[in-house]
């Protein structure tokens, strides 16, 4: 086992299609595909059930069925239904990411303080008015903080896209491993953890950028 | 002026909150809607700008039922505050003062001009514009809140609670700027609060609600001191009510006697003593006076700060006494 993969030129080389530069690329896209995707789905439903209380099990519940959901097993049952491409792998990936942005979508409406809510309405806004001048605004930390969650999960998790035949960084997995590159493996290892924490890093300097700063701090 | 007109809410779920009120709140006035906790102060304030709907009854401003205009239309034109000020809390102070004109209409720009003169005229400086409200004290941001429900400049203001979340000398402090306020704008004022002191002290008339809201008395803060409907209300008021109601009496009439063993300066002031009054203060203040001084005696001083008569203890009994009869 050593670094000699990674630290090899040409596996950073951008003209060759199996480089490293490339798989990331490739990687982020399934990973900006799923929480794009998971996101339209999960924020109105989680917005909706928190604001209305209607439905508050669903939010809750789909936390837990969503850890204990086996990404993999999902993907291969997909692809069994679906066939072989970018589908199954999107379903799968996006499957993962609604849980915990429904779930902080939904706390975030319920952890609303209900006297400046009502001071809103009392100052004449209109409901939607009070939702996107107050209510999203004042949420948006912790629905932020789900969003970050998600992200790192299903960057982590995008690898079983090479499981069926597609990119990512995957590739260096599971290639490596059929070779007994280990080097290889080492080489997709690190660089999975490295954009992730790359990937939070990002999403934390957006955060600061939206979230007013007056609720830093709460 | 506002009118509740035979008013009845009761909450889904089977409390009654008010129960046949009959009230009319006049223009330009202060009215305090005072009574123990749960006896359906905010559920009347509420009603007035349709932040809850009466179950029966009419609630009238100016002779227009409030039902029958949009919710929000409606609130925009009358200012809310409350407990707890309900500050945004991720916009700045300014911004917070500025929300109502952008709603109805004015430019952020123009808004944010008029807000910062607001702030002035509710004791903050221009350096609070920039602030965040969890950057204020409870002081601070209730003075923030009125601002923001002055900013349309709304000939009617709602306060629920407003001074009851600060410490006593802040409020004390708040309440003299308020009525100072009050005098210069005249709005029509309806303002909820459980203390009985602040509602007599801030109110041209004060409403009493009773548990299960129902109107106990309705009278000038003068009239419930010194005749109180019923033992409720009596008890209600407090046991010192008739010290509390000499507030309301000038002194202007209390007679006095010649200046004689007083040590007096040059100018004819008096020396070392603690307190003076002069006739525009109210009965109240000569009665502490007499108590507290040390030869239980209150100088009266002329506008130029010269002694022009002395009262004692027995002077003051017998003008009470002779009062009563
Ligand atoms: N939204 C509500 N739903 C049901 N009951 C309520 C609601 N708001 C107030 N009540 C009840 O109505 C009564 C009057 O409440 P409220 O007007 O808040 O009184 P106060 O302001 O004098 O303390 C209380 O018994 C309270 O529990
Ligand atoms: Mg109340």
């Amino acid at each position: 086992m050593n670094f000699s993969y990674l630290t090899d030129p040409a596996h950073w080389d951008p003209s060759n299609p199996g480089s490293i530069p490339n798989l990331i690329l490739s990687h982020l896209g399934y990973t900006a595909l799923a929480l794009l995707i998971g996101a339209v789905i999960a924020l109105p439903v989680g917005l909706y059930i928190g604001h209305t209380g209607k439905g508050s099990f669903i939010a809750i519940n789909a936390g837990n069925a969503g850890r204990s959901l086996p990404t993999l097993g999902l993907l291969m049952l997909m692809v069994t239904l679906l066939g072989l491409g970018l589908l199954p792998v999107l379903i799968a990936l996006t499957v993962l990411v609604i849980p915990p942005i429904l779930t902080s979508a939904y706390a975030g409406m319920r952890n609303l303080d209900h006297r400046v809510v009502d001071a809103a309405r009392g100052m004449g806004m209109r409901p939607w008015q009070v939702l996107t001048r107050v209510e999203l605004p004042m949420a948006l930390p912790i629905m932020l903080s789900g969003f970050r969650n998600a992200a790192l999960q299903v960057v982590a998790t995008a690898t079983v896209a090479a499981a069926v035949g597609l990119g990512g960084l995957g590739r260096l997995l599971i290639d490596g491993l059929a070779v007994n590159d280990y080097s290889r493996v080492l080489a997709g290892a690190i660089v999975v953890a490295a954009l992730a924490v790359l990937v939070d890093l990002f999403l934390a300097l957006i955060q600061r950028l939206i979230v007013s700063p007056g609720l830093k701090g709460s | 002026m506002i009118t509740f007109e035979d008013v009845v809410k009761v909450y889904p779920g089977g409390a009654t909150a008010v129960d046949h009120l009959s009230l009319e709140l006049p223009t330009g006035k202060i009215t305090v809607l005072v009574g123990p906790s749960g006896c359906g102060k905010t559920t009347s304030l509420r009603m007035i700008n349709r932040m809850v709907d009466p179950t029966s009854g009419r609630i009238l401003i100016d002779g227009r039922d409030v039902t029958q205009q949009d919710a929000a239309q409606l609130r925009r034109g009358i200012g809310y505050v409350i407990q707890h000020a309900g500050l945004f809390p991720h916009r700045t102070v300014l911004d917070n003062v500025a929300t109502v004109p952008v709603l109805l209409g004015k430019t952020r720009r123009e808004a944010r001009t008029a807000a910062l003169g607001l702030l002035e005229r509710v004791g903050l400086t221009a350096d609070f514009a920039k602030r965040y409200p969890a950057q204020l004290g409870g002081g601070q941001q209730q003075r923030v809140g009125v601002a923001r429900a002055l900013a349309a400049d709304p000939p009617i203001m709602l306060m629920d609670e407003p001074f009851s979340a600060v410490d006593p000398v802040v409020r004390a402090q708040l309440h003299a700027e308020f009525l100072r306020l009050q005098q210069d704008l005249g709005k029509t004022i309806a303002m909820v609060t459980h203390d009985i002191d602040e509602a007599i002290k801030l109110g041209d008339h004060v409403a009493v609600l009773r548990t299960g809201g129902r109107l106990a008395q309705f009278a000038t803060p003068r009239e419930l001191l010194a005749a109180p409907a019923d033992d409720f209300v009596a008890s209600f008021v407090g046991r010192d009510r008739g010290l509390r109601s000499l507030s309301f009496d000038s002194a202007a009439e209390l007679p006095v006697r010649p200046v004689d063993g007083i040590e007096l300066d040059d100018a004819g002031r008096p020396v070392g003593l603690p307190g003076v009054f002069t006739k525009d203060d109210s009965l109240r203040v000569v009665t502490d006076l007499v108590i507290s001084s040390p030869g239980g005696v209150a100088v009266r001083v002329g506008p130029d700060g010269a002694a022009d008569g002395l009262v004692s203890h027995h002077d003051l009994a017998d003008y009470l006494a002779s009062r009563r009869s």
